[in-house]
């Protein structure tokens, strides 16, 4: 007998099942209340993200698992489906840790004919009918840097991000490539992982909106000085729990993304895999105006039930699953 | 050369940075939801005994620190080093100062203690967890004295001086806790 003996039961309390089981019930008469369809789409798939941060598990006949729905149901969207919502297991490679699983449950829903701001509003609705949140709040992207970190997120460049780390007394990675010495995204995750981060939503949940235009990922950008990605995400307890977008419906300039994503991981010697042609022919042939969110619910059970780590929340975490 | 990478870093696991050997005693790994992941590592310096923190990128290597800790049996100290015997192999190996600043006091031979060797070279002495020493110089007793919670200094025969209650004489044995230096009790003859 060795202490792994009891691996083989559950990670997750009886008390935390129940929970779960309750959520999704909330989230279900939620979305049955407001006229938004729930459906479900593959989860292996001949495409993949080609996200610079998110690495997809490939299967041993070639095709990939999804780390998000986002592309089949958007075109489920450009196919006249209307506001839909589902919730999906999904799964990236390596990304396991006191909130993380490689696996995990995420609610995914879109709403045509309304921008980020709007659907900000309906999440906040969700949390509150789910008795998570009565409120929430909103914060720019820029103020929470200003205030958090005393950076300016449009106008410092990386020099300056990286001398204001060393001057909080974090010592930087070592062996940064000059790409990265250079990359100011890079210095803003940092800023973002270790500083502004955890200072959010420490009273309600927070709404971190209007992201740097080299951080849209899938989200449209508003022209301006500076131009700025209409995305938002939800922060609470210093956690990302929801990343959503006023989504970007223009075919070439999605597939102008993929093609510099793809030729970033490239030049790195990253895996780079298929992007999904099938999602640029759905946005050719029309996807309509609209917002859509992802939400992480197993960390959202996490700060709910007032626990310490995302294995708590899971029956099977990664190590037992 | 052995390395691991940030995901293999567990509690415990040896390092070496700046040509130091750390333990590792926290690894949080964090990464916004579309951005560069880190493991943020709370790691002590095995030579000086200071905890500091380091930031790394997920999937970076560190080299593996050729650390362990072994059991042998303090013999004699020859006034600069401190030799110790392993007891089934009988190898002897010896420790200077540095490593000895905390077990010195407690151990005046034969005592069974845990050694961290770094490349086969001892890093850190730790004296068993309780010792048994006499005492050999205090004031003298209060007899029938053992309600007030009083101390006096007592100096024992290792050389190490802890604080005793004041019932306890010169040349009785007592156990300390060496962990704090506490006076644990009387041993009985």
């Amino acid at each position: 007998m060795t202490g792994r003996s009891q691996d083989w039961r559950p990670a997750a309390t009886r008390r935390v099942l129940e929970a779960r089981a309750e959520l999704y019930g909330s989230i279900r008469a939620f979305f049955a209340a407001r006229s938004v369809l729930e459906v479900e789409t593959p989860i292996l798939s001949r495409h993949a993200t080609v996200d610079r941060h998110i690495d997809s598990f490939a299967s041993t006949d070639g095709r990939w698992l999804h780390t998000s729905p986002e592309f089949a149901m958007k075109r489920l969207l450009a196919a006249g489906s209307g506001p839909i919502w589902q919730i999906a297991k999904v799964f990236r490679v390596d990304e396991q840790g006191r909130h993380h699983n490689p696996e995990f449950s995420m609610l995914e829903w879109y709403r045509p004919g309304l921008d980020h701001h709007a659907l900000m509003d309906e999440v906040a609705a969700l949390l509150a009918h789910c008795g998570v949140a009565s409120r929430c709040e909103r914060t720019s992207y820029r103020e929470a840097f200003v205030r958090h970190a005393g950076i300016d997120p449009w106008t410092d460049e990386a020099p300056r991000l990286r001398a204001a780390l060393r001057e909080r007394g974090i010592v930087e990675p070592q062996g940064l490539s000059s790409d990265e010495l250079a990359d100011r995204d890079f210095w803003l995750d940092l800023w973002m992982s270790l500083v502004v981060g955890p200072a959010l939503g420490g009273d309600a949940p927070v709404f971190v909106h209007d992201y740097p235009a080299s951080q849209a990922a899938l989200a449209r950008v508003r022209p301006g000085t500076p131009p700025v990605a209409e995305r938002f995400e939800l922060f609470w307890h210093g956690i990302e729990l929801a990343n959503g977008f006023h989504e970007l419906t223009d075919a070439g300039e999605q597939r102008r993304r993929f093609e510099d994503d793809q030729a970033w991981r490239a030049a790195r010697g990253r895996t780079v895999p298929p992007y999904d042609r099938q999602l640029v022919e759905a946005l050719q042939s029309g996807m309509p105006d609209c917002a859509g969110v992802a939400l992480g619910l197993d960390r959202l059970l996490m700060l709910t039930l007032g626990l310490t780590s995302i294995d708590q929340t899971l029956a099977f975490p990664a190590d037992r699953a | 050369m052995a390395t691991v990478s940030t995901n293999e870093m567990k509690a415990g696991t040896k390092v070496l940075i700046d040509g130091d050997p750390y333990s590792v005693i926290e690894n949080e790994y964090r990464k916004p939801g579309k951005g560069q992941a880190t493991n943020s590592l709370k790691i002590r310096n095995l030579k000086t005994g200071r905890v500091l923190e380091r930031t790394l990128k997920s999937g970076d290597t560190l080299e593996v620190a050729d650390v362990e800790d072994v059991e042998m049996q303090y013999l004699y100290n020859d006034g600069e080093f401190w030799t110790f015997m392993d007891p089934k192999s009988f190898e002897q190996i010896q420790a200077g100062a540095a490593p000895m600043a905390d077990a010195a006091q407690w151990i005046k031979g034969e005592e069974i203690c845990r050694i961290t060797l770094w490349n086969g070279v001892p890093l850190y002495v730790a004296a068993p967890n309780s010792v048994e020493l006499t005492i050999t110089e205090t004031d003298p007793g209060v007899r029938g004295d053992t309600a007030t919670g009083g101390t006096k200094p007592a100096k024992l025969e290792t050389g190490a001086v802890v604080k005793v209650p004041l019932f306890v004489n010169e040349g009785e044995k007592i156990k300390i806790d060496t962990r704090t230096g506490e006076y644990l009790n009387r041993v009985g003859k």
